[in-house]
């Protein structure tokens, strides 16, 4: 397929078929899929919260009621235009859902999936006890959406709107998480510590996603309320809730399609249900939402990935990625680097203990620009903490760190990550599921300003093309081009590490320290690793490394300090380091 | 609202209190044992008030319907697992575990049904749900117990929907009372007269938490469950098996859950879907506790409890929103309080 009519003729045959669709169709079948696409929109948000993002919802039913009622309460007492309910139903979801989400988020993962359970019983309680909103009659009479002139009063007309808003929704979602904010919305599941390893919130960007999510179930209550033009609280119960969590996992979670997978066999299994199930029972209501709980525990068990994934699979392999041309693009703007030899990382007398266990006590060092410093020591030495003390995973008891002459007590990882310092990790973080390119482009994220609307609605063509040239760029440097469209959970432990290489790089860092690179890694990876830093270093790039195999850093570094019991026990060249004889001891043990 | 009043509704949310405590070190237990959201629990509570409503009702049990269809799946995934191991030496002890023993209850309350002492009914109505517990366990959690915290909260919600479903098919739509197993009222001043159930409960709750510590700290079983709790790697690497960990703190937590039934069941109605109310507020006092603490717990139970009596005063229809919006302030207190949390924890697919 040329890329001419994947651009324009995908979304030209969608726009036909929205329109042509209600004209086919008869009424009942029209009715059914407007109740599909009403809760694939739901769907949608709930893929990027929950299936990508991983903060569970069980509220998304109650979101949906709050902008279903809100409409409806404006529209039928206060006379209001459809329009502006629309609004005040955005205005509540989103505001409601920006409470809970910033109160339950930094709690971890459970209390959001909590917290919105006790949401999604609470709200249609609620409504039903609520004599403003019609108790549990609910409110009926809600007048259909005008657009100009033209009424949609009739199940064909509003289809036409659904879909618009689902193409649209769609649409959004689609281009978001191929964005700089997308990119690391899909590296939220890698944690925390990731997160801020190139500079970017979790917490903020889960609680941006939750309302997000609450935005497009609005939109779907929105479109209930005038699509029936009857609300009452029984479809946004908990149960509701809990129906939208199992399309999405039905439909395999992590992608957007899973959305409409997942509503449209939802939908359709619930349909047919209904009227098989009168023939075999006389409570076939009941039957009807045990036989999808059941058949929901069989899923979560037998096929966790749903039935998207197999299915992805599958088309994935039909159509094979191709690999794109990058655009050429100016490069993106880079930092001031200090002159060689300044002091760009200062340690003063670095004491953390943990209870009464000392991990680092009194280490002082300093690190000028253009070196390569290597920090060793024996196992437990306490190598590991001063790394986290450095980088701002735990705070110090005593002492100081200075970075650029600043001070980075009080600040957090993410702040010192900002500032130019960035990292490798042990135990390679490297998103799985991502293509190399992605990975090594979350590097630069903090270089990019284009956010969740820019990224949305494609107004960040430009420094999206700079940010992947950059990303390229940094590939090109640790000689891994060409491997740059695969998967990087694919590549053998030392590709790996050489990415990691390379998203550090991409943040363009005054400071990149690499905790125990070598560990894990075969002679020959070991080999490449040590050219690839030499060459950084000829290239003027400041380095830390910590790392525990002392034959590794010896012919790599400017200069060692060794460690040994949480305290420094030497610091100098590497030559004068092997010579000395407390060294000696602490590694191969002594006669004492 | 006279002082008068006040006090009642002050005793029975002590009594709801109580009874919330008691879910919370359910719920605890479970949690800390095998790290799962155990959202059935009061479910269970409900199948054990149910039954003893139907024994008092000269009826058998529908909970025999019930253990006999968790009894056939788990026989069908134990013969399953036999087969592919060709283990068939283990049958005797599969069809004694997983058959025998989950029917000896079940017989004792066939037999209760037809006798006339309250207390054999109670009791009885509590045993019968007993092997409710290890069932539930062995059919739907030890299948996905490697699965993430949030999947195991899915698992546990759905799975709640299926046990309503059940409990709807089985029990049916009504709701009942039964008996109070102690009738009568004690006169605790002059103006505060208290129903004896309610001092029953409070009573119970008071004895339960206690035995609860004592066996957590001393007992051999206590200090298995403990070490599996604050080191499951470890504890297997001593020889302790995460599936029988998982089996007794479920067999406890089903105990706990028929206590729970039956002491509730003459001051409320219950209706085949009461459960997951109750446990999801026995679930704000467990938060309040952090999930850990049991003192905290108990000071959650009790703030549940007595605001949702009150509040049922006030509004008796909004009272289940008001005893949830409990849950703002204090998870604001708690996200002030507990510094944020640095889970570097990576997840995989759900």
């Amino acid at each position: 397929m040329s890329p001419f009519i994947k651009r324009a003729g995908i979304p030209l045959i969608a726009l036909l078929l929205i329109f042509i669709v209600p004209q086919v169709l008869g009424k009942f079948e029209v009715s059914l899929l407007n109740d599909i696409g009403i809760a694939a929109l739901v769907v949608l948000g709930l893929v990027l919260v929950s299936g990508i993002g991983g903060a569970l919802s069980f509220g998304q039913a109650a979101f949906v009621g709050i902008a279903a009622y809100s409409t409806a309460w404006y529209t039928t007492t206060q006379g209001g235009s459809p329009w502006m309910g629309l609004v005040l139903g955005l205005v509540l979801t989103c505001g409601s859902a920006w409470i809970v989400g910033a109160i339950t988020m930094r709690l971890g993962g459970d209390y959001l999936a909590l917290s919105t359970i006790a949401w999604g019983l609470s709200v249609p309680i609620l409504f039903a006890n609520l004599p403003a909103l019609g108790s549990h009659t609910g409110i009926d009479g809600i007048p259909a959406i005008r657009i100009g002139g033209w009424e949609l009063d009739q199940s064909g007309s509003i289809f036409i709107l659904i879909w618009l808003m689902v193409g649209g929704g769609g649409w959004f979602a689609w281009n978001l998480l191929r964005s700089r904010t997308g990119r690391s919305i899909r590296a939220l599941r890698g944690g925390k510590v990731l997160m801020a390893s190139f500079g970017a919130d979790a917490f903020r960007l889960r609680l941006t996603l939750f309302v997000m999510a609450s935005a497009y179930a609005s939109v779907a209550g929105w479109l209930f309320a005038h699509a029936n033009r009857f609300v009452s609280a029984t479809p946004f119960s908990l149960h509701a809730s809990v129906d939208y969590v199992f399309m999405m996992v039905v439909g395999g979670m992590t992608q957007l399609a899973s959305a409409l997978l997942g509503s449209t066999l939802y939908i359709g299994l619930n349909n047919i249900l209904q009227d098989v199930l009168p023939y075999i029972s006389s409570r076939g209501a009941q039957v009807n939402a045990l036989v999808f709980s059941v058949l929901f525990l069989i899923i979560l068990e037998r096929l966790p990935g749903g039935i998207g994934r197999p299915l992805n699979r599958l088309v994935s392999r039909l159509l094979r990625r191709r690999r794109e041309t990058l655009p050429d693009a100016p490069p993106l703007s880079m930092r001031k680097m200090p002159e060689r030899g300044v002091p760009v990382l200062n340690v003063q007398n670095a004491v953390k203990r943990f209870g009464g266990l000392v991990a680092v006590n009194g280490v002082s060092f300093e690190l000028r620009a253009g070196e390569i410093l290597g920090l060793i020591g024996p196992n437990g030495a306490g190598k590991s903490t001063m790394f986290n003390l450095l980088t701002g995973t735990l705070p110090l008891t005593e002492g100081a760190v200075r970075f650029m002459g600043e001070p980075t007590a009080g600040l957090t990882q993410r702040q010192i990550a900002l500032r130019g310092v960035a990292r490798t990790f042990q135990h390679v973080k490297l998103r799985p599921a991502m293509t190399v390119l992605d990975n090594v482009a979350l590097g630069a994220h903090a270089r990019g300003r284009c956010g969740l609307w820019r990224g949305g609605l494609r107004l960040n063509r430009e420094e999206e093309a700079r940010i992947m040239a950059e990303a390229m760029r940094q590939l090109e440097r640790v000689g891994l081009a060409d491997q740059a469209y695969e998967l990087a959970g694919s590549l053998a432990l030392g590709t790996q590490r050489l990415v990691e290489i390379a998203r550090s790089l991409a943040s363009d860092p005054l400071l990149i320290m690499l905790d125990e690179p070598a560990a894990g890694l075969r002679l020959l990876e070991k080999q490449a690793l040590a050219k690839l830093l030499d060459t950084l270093r000829s290239e003027g790039v400041t380095v830390l490394i910590v790392e525990h195999d002392m034959e590794f850093v010896m012919n790599l570094v400017d200069r060692l300090v060794v460690m040994s019991f949480g305290g420094k026990i030497a610091e100098g060249k590497p030559a004068e380091v092997r010579a000395d004889p407390q060294v000696q001891a602490a590694y191969l043990g002594s006669d004492e | 609202m006279d002082s008068n009043i006040a006090m009642i509704l002050l005793a029975d949310g002590l009594a709801g209190s109580a009874i919330y405590l008691i879910i919370g070190l359910g719920l605890a237990l479970i949690f800390s044992v095998t790290r799962v959201i155990f959202v059935s629990f009061g479910s269970v509570a409900v199948f054990a008030a149910l039954s003893l409503g139907a024994m008092e009702q000269g009826q058998l049990p529908a909970a025999i319907e019930l253990v006999g269809f968790f009894v056939v799946v788990a026989l069908l995934m134990e013969l399953a697992g036999l087969w592919r191991s060709r283990a068939w030496h283990r049958l005797p002890r599969v069809l004694f575990y997983w058959v025998v023993l989950p029917f000896v209850p079940c017989g004792l309350a066939a037999w209760a049904t037809s006798q006339e002492s309250e207390i054999i009914k109670v009791a009885a109505a509590i045993l019968v749900v007993i092997p409710l517990g290890p069932l539930i366990e062995r059919v739907a959690l030890r299948p996905v117990a490697k699965a993430s915290v949030l999947a195991l909260l899915i698992v546990a919600l759905v799975l709640d929907f299926v046990l309503s479903g059940l409990g709807l098919l089985w029990f049916g739509p009504e709701g009942l009372r039964t008996h109070a197993s102690i009738p009568g009222t004690t006169a605790l001043t002059s103006n505060l007269i208290v129903n004896n159930q309610t001092l029953l409960t409070i009573a119970v709750a008071f004895g339960l938490a206690l035995v609860f510590y004592i066996i957590l700290q001393r007992t051999h079983t206590g200090k298995v469950l403990h070490a599996t709790a604050s080191n499951p790697v470890g504890a297997r690497l001593v020889g302790i098996r995460p599936a029988f960990t998982a089996t007794v703190a479920h067999i406890i937590a089903a105990l706990l859950a028929g206590i729970v039934g039956v002491l509730i069941s003459p001051v409320a109605t219950i209706y085949y879907d009461s459960g997951l109310m109750l446990t999801l507020k026995a679930f704000v006092a467990v938060i309040i506790g952090g999930m850990s603490s049991y003192p905290l717990t108990a000071l959650g139970a009790l703030l549940v409890g007595v605001s949702e009596s009150f509040a049922s005063f006030w509004n008796s229809g909004l009272k289940d929103a008001i005893v949830f919006g409990l849950l703002i302030p204090i998870l604001v207190i708690r996200s002030g309080l507990v510094p944020q949390r640095d889970d570097n924890e990576e997840e995989g697919d759900v």
